[in-house]
């Protein structure tokens, strides 16, 4: 991919058609799209099981205009890992020409919790296949469950906002330096209403001589509680307040990217994590004068993760 | 051209393979079946296959990975036993559904708990009800010989479903015997050039594997696999015919030992259908009048082909290595349904035993024949068990 403008690349095949059942105001066809404007060669999809996964193939209908595949929940690197293995076998035989990508598509659950050991097996085997994990921080899928990728405070239905308690006890995981311990080629966090910066990233990923991990935050309207139209600013907002910091580990070298490189030069100012508290229901409890401590450890994780990053893209390797 | 071999079951197995040479295999260790993917794992090493290996993380995703390879357009083969076909049991009806013709070995091991890594049917025997084809080998030379067969019936485009090539645990994965091997070419001739259906990996038409069915279709698509496992039937006796004329190896949906002339069968599975085929040499020296048959085949369940050897006789012995705790052992009930039709049903009894490697010698068959024949034997029996 070398040029970026909007014109080319919507030349490239549809490969995810309109007409999907996802819920109004759903990030992951968004994610999904920018994702795969990241390559012009024919990419085969696999997915995990969740909300993308049963709003698009509902048989006997499909939305994918792409070789795709679903086998099960925990297992979608495997499932990924198994074509690419297929292509390079039969490639090697004469029985297929040309370049092929791989991607797999999963939610949060199904990357942070019963998905990680297929996707470090996978990572660690250096199959040339790309993961996303699309983040909306729970089990949206089955109702709003917490995973560990739901952050402190927030209110689920298996860690509800209580009487005597303030939402999930936990922050989240941090999967994404989990990926970059697998020392693989390329590992990035993405947000969907930047499609610049995800599909650069998109493009590096799918170019890596190796795995590659993106990690996407992805706003869920029914799950975090936020009108269907407000999608991308909240997106926007995950960033600005970094809480979802945007950059990339190229060959273990970290750089920030796009607002949060700004916001790391001073360029942009760094917003409040009560902005990001107070525009969804979920948090809305925290607003409460007794659940105080828990929005000001919210902030105090987030700005102690902002600066660690910030001294790993100082490293000098 | 074809000569004998000294070699344990394990490296049958990885033989047959070889000479295969499968697109894909992804596997597991997990003992007893790990000599077929160190072996094979050797070969890869000395270039002596094309194979892309891939040494994954779990059977989960051993399966994960050969099913969508499958889907992809590959000839895929895999291998596990015990623990290891409990963890795969998520992918294995989905393996099935997806109607893609993987071929695995099981070297039968018993199921934890408590721990025990010796053989019994409680492995293949918990995964009966997923789809997969099974055949079941009586010796070495039966594990390398389906490891052959199975393909061309797995393989057949009615069918388009996955194989289990089952050989016990260490009496079979880990002896030495003799056996007669069939030249690599014959071989590659014998199970051809594979055709997947749909491949995925074919972009200019794209096609969606693995989507979610309402109501509405998932019926029928398990009646479909219905159908498949019927045709299996036919197919696998035309492969047999094929491979005993290569061969001279004659297999059948239900292989037979004397049992035309019998008052009374045991329908028994695996290498303890050699002890019981001794067992009956020694009741026929003493006049009994015994016979024995194994469904070499089951699944799909040979049902007619068991029908005809029952017809007649006063009794039936159904020896399981497997137990369905507060049932009976998984093949009685289904052999007494094979019998049901009959004129004249036979009685049926149903003998528990071997579970978790507990000795399966042809004393206590034969003290348990004796007992059956004189009709003094319980409905079920836990054979050799120490209470």
């Amino acid at each position: 991919m070398t040029s970026l403008s909007l014109k080319e690349l919507n030349k490239l095949p549809v490969r995810l058609a309109s007409g999907h059942r996802l819920c109004a105001g759903c990030a992951e066809s968004i994610v999904v799209k920018q994702i795969l404007m990241g390559t012009s060669d024919p990419v085969a999809v696999s997915l995990s099981t969740g909300c993308l996964e049963v709003s698009t193939t509902v048989f006997p209908y499909t939305s994918w205009n792409t070789p795709y595949i679903h086998t099960a929940f925990g297992n979608g690197a495997a499932t990924c890992a198994g074509l690419e293995t297929a292509y390079v076998a039969l490639k090697k035989k004469g029985k297929i020409k040309g370049d092929m990508k791989f991607v797999n598509f999963a939610g949060d659950g199904a990357t942070y919790d019963i998905g990680l050991q297929a996707l470090s097996g996978a990572m660690e085997r250096g199959h040339r296949m790309m993961y996303v994990c699309l983040n909306n921080e729970a089990y949206m899928n089955t109702g709003i469950q917490r995973s560990s990728a739901t952050t402190l405070g927030a209110s689920t239905t298996t860690s509800w906002a209580g009487s005597v308690q303030s939402g999930k006890k936990e922050f989240s995981k941090d999967l994404t330096e989990i990926m970059v311990a697998h020392n693989i080629p390329y590992v990035a966090q993405v947000s969907p209403h930047n499609w610049r910066d995800t599909v650069t990233k998109a493009s590096k990923g799918f170019a890596a001589d190796g795995p590659s991990f993106i990690n996407s935050i992805s706003p869920c309207p029914r799950g975090w509680r936020f009108p269907s139209d407000e999608t991308i600013n909240m997106a926007r907002l995950a960033v600005e307040t970094c809480v979802w910091p945007l950059f990339e580990v190229v060959d273990g070298k970290y750089a920030l990217t796009a607002e949060s490189a700004r916001i790391a030069d001073g360029k942009v100012e760094k917003k409040p994590v009560m902005d990001w508290l107070t525009a969804q229901g979920r948090f809305k409890h925290l607003l409460q004068d007794r659940w105080e401590p828990v929005a000001e450890a919210y902030q105090d994780e987030v700005d102690r993760r902002w600066k660690k990053l910030i001294k790993l893209t100082e490293l000098d390797l | 051209m074809t000569h004998d071999i000294a070699i344990n079951g394990d490296n049958a197995v990885a033989l047959a393979w070889r000479q295969v040479d499968p697109d894909v295999c992804a596997a597991y260790p997990i003992t007893p079946q790990t000599i077929i993917v160190e072996k094979f794992a050797e070969y890869v090493a000395n270039g002596e296959v094309t194979t892309e290996f891939v040494c994954v993380e779990s059977e989960h995703s051993a399966l994960t990975l050969c099913t969508s390879a499958a889907s992809a357009g590959a000839r895929t083969f895999t291998a596990t036993a015990s623990q290891g076909l409990a963890y795969m049991w998520e992918m294995m009806p989905i393996t099935a559904a997806m109607r893609v013709p993987i071929i695995m070995a099981v070297a039968n091991r018993a199921v934890s708990g408590p721990i025990n890594i010796n053989n019994d049917h409680g492995d293949a025997m918990s995964a009966r009800d997923c789809g997969w084809l099974q055949l079941y080998s009586e010796n070495v030379q039966q594990a390398y010989d389906n490891s052959i067969i199975a393909p061309r019936i797995a393989e057949h485009h009615e069918i388009q479903l996955p194989c289990l090539v089952n050989l016990d645990g260490f009496i079979l994965s880990h002896a030495i015997e003799r056996m007669t091997m069939v030249e690599t070419m014959d071989v590659r001739e014998f199970v051809g050039e594979y055709e997947p259906l749909y491949p995925l990996l074919d972009y200019k038409h794209p096609v969606s594997h693995g989507n979610m069915d309402g109501p509405d279709y998932y019926y029928p698509h398990k009646y479909q696999s219905v159908l498949a496992m019927n045709k299996a039937l036919e197919v696998a006796e035309e492969v047999f015919k094929e491979f005993a004329d290569m061969t001279g190896r004659e297999y059948h949906l239900v292989d037979e030992y004397m049992c035309d002339d019998a008052e009374f069968v045991a329908v028994i599975l695996g290498s303890s259908f050699g002890t019981m085929k001794e067992t009956v040499d020694q009741l026929r020296a003493e006049g009994i009048k015994a016979g024995c048959a194994m469904p070499h085949v089951y699944r799909p369940w040979p049902e007619a082909a068991l029908a005809k050897v029952m017809k007649g006789k006063k009794a039936v012995a159904v020896f399981d290595k497997h137990l369905s705790i507060g049932a009976y052992g998984p093949m009685y009930p289904e052999v007494v349904a094979a019998a049901a039709d009959l004129d004249s049903m036979p009685k049926m009894y149903n003998v528990i035993y071997g579970l978790g490697g507990a000795d399966a010698t042809v004393a206590g068959f034969k003290k348990m024949m004796e007992e059956i024949n004189e009709g003094k034997a319980a409905k079920v029996t836990y054979l050799g068990v120490k209470a």
